[in-house]
């Protein structure tokens, strides 16, 4: 028969083959995996952060009854820090010890305080924000950052104890800012939200409608094939000329206000347009023929057949359709660049209309910023967009689960 | 009989005008939506062609198209996009490497060879990786792979820039690998069992089955998916504006830092926009290249893969 | 062993084609399980070589799920576990020493439709012998590969087009080609399975004009659905019914006078 080299050679080529198969799948999974461990082990600074627990006279002098939102908690706060250093005396001194404090040092005093004005005239213990250099240095990073006598100053603050980790509320309560401890995501989660309601308000009813029409009602002739094919290749068009279209029609002649989530909405609309579309028809082909016609066949026209019978049952998969190409909106940054939706903007959205951010353009706009510690504000806001995108995905397969038909 | 004449038949002339006015208007506003994307292609065309033409009334189509030296702040500006195209062409070449052999090879091993629960836990973590935003991968790019990349090659002895493309192109490359496998995948598991059977049947083995009888028999799809990966990697925007940067250097070193279409056309646009300079318009000259070499492309792979499934059903 | 199992009747006892052939092929006691399915129940049966044995039955009789078996293509698929003893040659081809791929080629197999791969008529033909090794050189390839076309009478046919590709032939001539494939790499038994039901009457009669003169030198076993085909071609003929072997016997014997109601009711015709 055969001579046994050749085929010891034949089974060594089917082990290598098998091998480098298994190999691909084993280097596309560590990548991943070294990606989300590269991420998560970046953002934690930015989730749980140091602060200093002081205890703080709420001084009566420095904040009015009648008007506690114009109190200088700010003042309190560095009182009560400064009383923890009596040694501290000296202007330049007193300078070190308040640099180490965040701007919004006292924001969690103040909104105690105006939540309950009894506490006036009191003392509280409140988590007082450090500023991100000293963060970063008890963190054992040290930025170049602060003096020594700063690095004195924050060890002698560990020794007394006043140092504690937590959650840094910040980072999701708060708009976008300067100082890296205090810029948070909630603007662009707004933004993102609002963005998503548009996309989704028009791009559902207009994709279902089209997949209606192409699978249901439309001849097949030239035109309708021309539409296909057009749908097809529009899917795999880059988005960043979706955002060319944006710029130079809505904005240039429909003159739609720059950065607002209206623009945004718009042109990803546009975008998964053909997603949904696509989704859809293959929803409703896989409604048995047989339905519709039982509905013709009891004196139902065809549209009451297709509007009753057909469009209800395809609807678990024109949602689960949806809902990914929603997901891809989400997810998507280089369309809404070209459409202004990239500005600095503090102010948390109230509309359609106000000037907005999305969660990956902001994290596009943090990954750009100098300071260490805005690598770890981008980082946490990317967990928190991959968070909401795997959740929609989660939805998407749940759905599909759910109501899986096999007919 | 007692039950006749319960029911009057109703007369096949007395139409039932509402209804069929009705149902005229709800498939109007159908078809009227399936032109919606009809006319973001038209949108897009024109929008991008009017822009173009205004550009290329000041700058001229050749100087554009075979000019060497890319430099639209300059004095005077230069509007040459070849060192775009060499950049684009260098980081995608750098991404098919990585991800043609890892897509196929995952989704030959997806399909001709993995068990059940093997497939169960590959596929799902295919399509989260397909699932990340590009902004993300952009961040990884720029933050840890290139100065991983630096740092391993200073340590080799060799001149790494900062944004290398090789850094770009092996990120976008990882992007693109789900995208080659899921593709394949289908396009394999499309190949009649019959093929293997009679391969099988001869005395084959699996690896002799998958290179000489399937692989050959999915060409086509194959090569479809391929130029749709490769696509996708001319018009991906985000890895390259995050992690190639902005430097128009005509060069094929993976290692040196290089610019793409989409990189200066999000530069361009990002930013206050005159829209009477050649600045701004050179933009929408790039935005008309990308659009017509990806529609190219594009059209192309989809016309295989229709040929290609209609060849098995 | 199964409560299940039928014992075999044979017609005669024993069987002329088996006293006048040496036995190829042994099966003793073969269960075939698809997931909970028990598609063969306790199966015993020798086939003879350089003769046609054929596999007839109704659809889902197990016929085809045991010719897979003699050449372990059940092997291919997920959840098909078989049990019991098959020997060919005396060696029993679910020792752990041997081979699978080394069986198939000594165990040829055609299919229900043709399958062709997409590749020119001569590299169909030459892929058995180049994955086997078994050609010296370019012309020694060259002559297996029209010794091959020409057992399968398709030479003449296709003699100037080799490099077409074989999927342009006709339904036939795909067919012949299939078989031509088969025994390029020298196989000494041709598995057939429903050879012909994709075929036309003129390309089945010249495929069984082919079984018959393939039979000088082949152990040939083919499952069909036709009984005038069995009855044609075949020298024993094997009756599957729902798992079972019913009967086993010389087919003209057992056209004529077959021992078994089931066996008789399926030949003329009450069933099926």
């Amino acid at each position: 028969m055969n001579n046994a080299s050749l085929i010891k050679k034949r089974y060594a080529a089917e082990r290598r083959f098998r091998a480098f198969g298994f190999g691909a799948i084993v280097v596309t999974a560590a990548f991943l995996a070294f990606l989300l461990f590269d991420l998560v082990s970046k953002a934690i600074p930015a989730i749980i952060v140091n602060e200093a627990m002081l205890s703080i006279q709420v001084d009566p002098e420095l904040v009015d009854k009648a008007n506690p939102v114009a109190g200088d908690y700010l003042g309190m706060t560095k009182k009560a820090l400064a009383q923890h250093f009596p040694d501290m005396s000296s202007r330049a001194d007193r300078k070190a010890l308040n640099g180490l404090l965040s701007a919004g040092a006292a924001d969690v005093l103040q909104s105690r305080v105006l939540a309950d004005p009894s506490l006036i005239g009191q003392s509280i213990t409140v988590p007082v924000a450090l500023n991100s250099n000293a963060d970063l240095f008890l963190r054992g990073m040290d930025d170049g950052q602060l003096s020594d006598k700063q690095k004195e100053l924050l060890g002698a603050m560990t020794e007394k104890g006043l140092i504690i980790k937590g959650f840094a509320w910040n980072f999701l309560l708060n708009g976008d800012s300067r100082e890296p401890e205090l810029a948070g995501i909630k603007g662009a989660l707004i933004g993102s939200v609002f963005t998503i309601l548009v996309t989704l308000s028009l791009a559902l009813p207009l994709g279902v409608a089209a997949a209606l029409y192409l699978e249901e009602f439309a001849v097949k002739n030239w035109i309708t094939d021309a539409i296909e094919i057009n749908i097809n290749n529009l899917a795999a068009v880059p988005s960043i000329i979706f955002g060319l279209l944006g710029l130079a029609v809505f904005l240039n002649v429909f003159g739609i206000p720059r950065s607002t989530p209206l623009v945004g909405g718009l042109v990803l609309s546009l975008l998964v347009l053909p997603t949904i579309i696509i989704a859809s028809r293959a929803a409703i082909k896989s409604v048995p023929p047989s339905i519709k016609e039982a509905a013709l066949g009891v004196g139902a026209s065809h549209v009451q057949a297709v509007f009753h019978h057909v469009l209800p049952l395809a609807v678990p998969g024109i949602l689960t359709g949806t809902i990914l190409g929603v997901a891809r909106a989400l997810g998507e940054t280089a369309p809404l660049l070209m459409i202004g939706m990239i500005a600095f903007i503090v102010d948390v959205p109230h509309g359609l209309t106000d000037a907005a951010t999305v969660l990956p353009v902001q994290v596009y706009l943090w990954s750009d910023l100098p300071e260490a510690a805005f690598q770890s504000r981008t980082a946490a806001a990317i967990i928190l967009l991959l968070i909401v995108l795997f959740a929609f995905n989660a939805l998407a397969i749940y759905l599909r689960k759910r109501f899986e038909r096999r007919w | 009989m007692a039950m006749t004449a319960q029911i009057t038949a109703p007369s096949f002339a007395a139409k039932n005008m509402t209804r069929i006015h009705i149902e005229r208007a709800v498939l109007t506003v159908l078809a009227a939506a399936s032109g919606v994307a009809v006319l973001t292609t038209i949108g897009i065309v024109l929008s991008v062609l009017y822009e173009s033409l205004l550009f290329f009334s000041e700058v001229p189509f050749w100087h554009f198209l075979f000019g060497t030296t890319w430099a639209p702040t300059g004095n005077p500006p230069s509007f040459g996009i070849l060192p775009l195209l060499g950049g684009t062409l260098l980081i995608t070449v750098i991404a098919i490497v990585v991800a043609g052999p890892l897509g196929l090879f995952s989704a030959i091993y997806l399909a001709e060879y993995a068990t059940p629960k093997v497939r169960a836990v590959a596929k799902p973590l295919l399509e989260m990786l397909a699932g990340i935003p590009t902004v993300v991968l952009g961040f990884f790019a720029a933050l840890t792979v290139a100065p991983l990349i630096r740092s391993l090659g200073t340590s080799a002895g060799l001149d790494v820039a900062s944004e290398s493309a090789l850094a770009a192109g092996l990120v976008m490359g990882m992007m693109i690998v789900p995208l080659i496998s899921s593709l394949s995948d289908d396009i394999i598991n499309a190949v009649p069992q019959s093929l293997r059977d009679g391969s099988y049947a001869m005395g084959a083995t699996k690896s002799e089955t998958v290179k000489k009888v399937v692989l050959p028999a999915a060409l086509p799809g194959i090569v479809s998916a391929f130029i749709l990966a490769i696509s996708r990697a001319i018009g991906e925007t985000m890895i390259v504006v995050m992690a190639a940067g902005l430097a128009a250097n005509l060069t094929f070193n993976p290692f040196a830092a290089v610019t793409t279409v989409t990189v200066q056309i999000a530069t361009l646009l990002v930013g206050d926009q005159e829209f009477d300079s050649a600045k701004t318009l050179s933009a929408f000259a790039l935005g008309l290249v990308l659009f017509c070499v990806t529609l190219a492309l594009n059209y192309v792979a989809l016309r295989t893969v229709r040929k290609y499934r209609e060849q098995y059903e | 062993m199964n409560d299940m199992t039928v014992k075999t009747i044979y017609t005669p006892e024993p069987p002329r084609a088996l006293q006048a052939k040496p036995p190829k092929i042994t099966a003793q006691d073969v269960n075939v399980y698809y997931g909970d399915k028990h598609a063969i129940k306790g199966l015993s049966i020798t086939i003879p070589d350089k003769a046609v044995s054929a596999f007839i039955g109704p659809s889902g009789c197990g016929k085809s799920t045991f010719l897979r078996c003699i050449n372990r293509m059940n092997d291919t698929i997920a959840g098909c576990r078989v049990t019991g003893k098959i020997t060919v040659d005396g060696y029993d081809i679910h020792d752990r020493d041997l081979d699978v791929v080394q069986l198939r080629a000594r165990v040829g197999m055609v299919f229900q439709k043709p399958n062709p791969f997409p590749k020119s008529i001569f590299e169909n033909v030459a892929y058995g012998p180049r994955i086997h090794g078994l050609s010296k050189d370019k012309t020694d390839l060259e002559r297996i590969v029209v010794e091959s076309l020409k057992k399968a009478g398709l030479f003449e046919e296709v003699k100037d087009r080799l490099a077409a590709p074989g999927t342009g032939l006709s339904g036939g001539q795909q067919q012949r080609l299939c078989i031509a494939r088969a025994i390029a790499v020298n196989p000494e038994i041709i598995l057939m399975d429903e050879p012909c039901s994709a075929l036309d009457p003129i390309a089945t009669a010249r495929i069984e004009e082919l079984i018959h003169e393939l039979k000088q030198n082949y152990c040939i076993v083919i499952v069909t659905h036709s009984m005038q085909q069995a009855a044609r071609v075949s020298d024993l003929t094997a009756f599957f019914h729902l798992g079972n072997l019913i009967e086993v016997g010389d087919t003209d014997v057992m056209f004529t006078s077959p021992q078994d109601k089931k066996t008789q009711d399926y030949i003329t015709g009450r069933f099926g």
